[in-house]
């Protein structure tokens, strides 16, 4: 049976990959059809009715509007395998040049939010799940239950009138990161944008972790080893819980793809200058390329974590690695 | 999707025999007091967006100070930044997110439903084209979609109802197949199919009542999500330009927190109460449901 096991995992994880990009092609079809070939001319929508004949056939030549559709569509998705992302129509900047450092202070703000609220949420819903309907648990569990109800930008602005504004003056309201600035060189401004993002993630992943864990806990083999005589703290990390991470995984994956979604609102609540932001400032502006970019991106990275999720799953849960 | 996540989508989702009817699930939920301080909330919350304009001082647009002053007796919880009374304001505010909330859910569970039940139903290629689909519709968040269609089709309050509702289907449709596979092995519906029952009748008579309890379970949730983002899409400024609504009023007066707070204060918890409402409520389903199941298997 060990023989074949590493070709199981590969294999799985070959046709995971192969169904994401599958996905991943769909979702572009999706999102060109959405953006540019729709009814009515794109051209006229962004320039407005004041556009004058000139900038409109301009702007359609340099959006590609004069070829057949589905050369249009395979000029854009070979330039973004490329690296080619296209041009702003607002800044007139290459997209790439636009994105990068915003791209990396969100990677940096979710990056952070992940390594506070995974080991976070792990301790909550571990403890929850052996201190089971004792007033630890149903504190807990009550209390996140209302903060998973609240919409982001609600727990971002109670953050910001509790330690901001109104109650106390301790932190930054306003988390702008000048360009050419480092978000690591600016942290005070980081606390709570990331804070908001912790609290969103939390309530999630502790509650599956709580979930997992209890059923993990009433299983025969973790009996077995507690009749082994082992010692709890033994059979707690050694049985219990790498089982109960499996589901997890999956949530905390969800989770963070979420959050490529969440910053948009977060960002723009302290005016952080990242992805979420552009893809705001591109809506208000209808700079179609750089939504089109930026739903890609958002796309790509919630595929890859999606895998990730499944890969994982697959490494710390023993009894699904035999079952493959 | 995968072996895995359709495991860890079973083991969360898809409890073995939910054949509650709804009304009495809903019922027995009445016995958690999660879900009646649930209820508390949103039926207050919902009196206040129904008699909130015929009890309002004031007009949501009309100048009556002026801008940020505090709270006195012309204007009980001040006036905003443009000199706006905040509390007719608040009063006015509520309708639109309710409806556009309800609405966007109300038609995602029907589309999803049986969008589900037909993927479960079938048993074949269509199953897997649909729930194919779901997964694309999925792979964007939803507010990223929903920002797209505003983008292309305008701030108009049907596109964001719709947007929502799009991205809530697949969510949808995942929980109705989840829960309707296991009922359409079962033998009563090779017995209805060996009768001649019409398969859409099979479908809407026989699965759909078997899948109530997680579709509750799912709608509640879903509920309160369409709620939050349609209050952040007015957040973010994209909804009509200084209607009187929750989310467009927290961001006019977000900046002016620090000098006259209730601006944006009264809305934040207008939005709060509502969504925490609709989460108790939700989850108090969410134990009813699992509650039944728990009894069924010790039986």
């Amino acid at each position: 049976m060990s023989r074949f096991r590493p070709r199981g995992v590969w294999g799985f994880i070959l046709r995971r990959l192969l169904l994401g990009i599958v996905v991943l092609i769909l979702v572009s079809i999706l999102v060109f059809l959405a953006t540019q070939a729709l009814p009515g001319d794109p051209a006229l929508a962004i320039l407005g009715r004041s556009a004058t004949p000139q900038s409109l056939a301009a702007l359609r030549r340099q959006l590609h509007l004069d070829q057949p559709v589905f050369t249009q569509y395979w000029t854009w998705v070979t330039g973004l395998l490329r690296g080619n992302l296209g041009r702003s129509l607002e800044a007139q900047e290459p997209i790439s040049t636009l994105l990068s450092p915003k791209l990396v202070n969100s990677a940096v703000l979710v990056a952070l939010a992940a390594i506070l609220s995974i080991p976070l949420s792990i301790a909550i819903g571990a403890w929850a799940a052996l201190k089971r309907e004792k007033v630890f648990d149903q504190a807990s569990s009550n209390l996140l239950l209302l903060l998973a109800a609240l919409p982001e930008f609600v727990v971002a602005l109670v953050l910001v009138i509790l330690f901001a504004t109104t109650v106390s003056h301790v932190l930054p309201a306003i988390s702008t990161i000048p360009p050419g600035s480092r978000p690591w060189n600016n942290w005070v401004a980081l606390v709570l944008p990331t804070l908001t993002l912790v609290i969103a993630v939390v309530p999630y992943v502790s509650r599956i972790m709580r979930a997992s864990m209890i059923e993990v806990l009433e299983s025969d083999y973790v009996e077995m080893a507690r009749l082994k005589g082992l010692p709890e703290r033994t059979v707690l990390i050694r049985h219990a819980l790498p089982n109960a991470l499996g589901p997890v995984f999956q949530v905390i994956a969800l989770n963070l793809a979420y959050l490529a979604g969440g910053i948009i609102v977060i960002e723009f609540v302290f005016n952080y200058s990242g992805i979420g932001g552009a893809i705001r400032e591109a809506v208000v502006n209808h700079d179609l390329p750089v939504i089109q970019a930026l739903a890609m991106l958002i796309a790509a990275v919630y595929v890859i974590l999606n895998l990730l999720a499944d890969v994982a799953t697959i490494l710390v849960t023993p009894k699904l690695r035999t079952r493959l | 999707m995968s072996q895995v996540s359709d495991w860890v989508a079973d083991a969360e989702i898809a409890p073995p025999l939910p054949a509650v009817r709804g009304t009495s699930l809903l019922r027995r939920s009445l016995k958690l007091w999660r879900t009646r301080i649930g209820l508390v909330l949103v039926g207050f919350i919902v009196l206040l967006a129904i008699v909130g304009p015929y009890l309002a001082p004031y007009g949501p647009s009309a100048a009556v100070g002026a801008p940020n002053s505090n709270p006195s007796s012309q204007a009980v919880l001040g006036t905003d930044y443009l000199g706006q009374d905040v509390l007719s304001r608040v009063l006015y505010g509520g309708r639109s997110i309710l409806v556009m909330a309800v609405l966007a859910t109300a038609l995602a569970v029907v589309v999803g439903t049986a969008i589900g039940l037909v993927a479960a139903y079938s048993r074949n290629a269509l199953d897997d084209v649909l729930m194919r689909g779901m997964d694309v519709l999925m792979a964007l968040p939803q507010i990223l979609l929903a920002l797209v269609a505003v983008a292309i089709v305008g701030p108009h309050a049907w596109v964001i109802v719709v947007a929502i509702a799009l991205t809530t289907v697949p969510r949808i449709a995942r929980v109705a197949r989840g829960a309707a596979q296991p009922v359409v092995e079962r033998d009563f519906i090779a017995a209805s199919e060996a009768m001649g029952v019409p398969r859409w009748r099979i479908v809407a008579g026989e699965l759909l009542p078997n899948t109530l309890g997680p579709l509750m379970v799912e709608a509640s949730l879903r509920l309160t999500y369409s709620i939050a983002l349609i209050a952040a899409l007015a957040y973010l400024g994209l909804s009509t330009p200084n209607s009187a609504n929750w989310g467009t009023m927290i961001q006019q007066n977000q900046l002016v927190l620090a000098v006259q707070p209730w601006g944006a204060v009264a809305p934040i918890i207008a939005i709060a109460l509502l969504t925490m409402g609709t989460g108790l409520i939700g989850d108090g389903i969410a134990r009813t449901a699992a509650g039944i199941d728990r009894a069924r298997g010790e039986e």
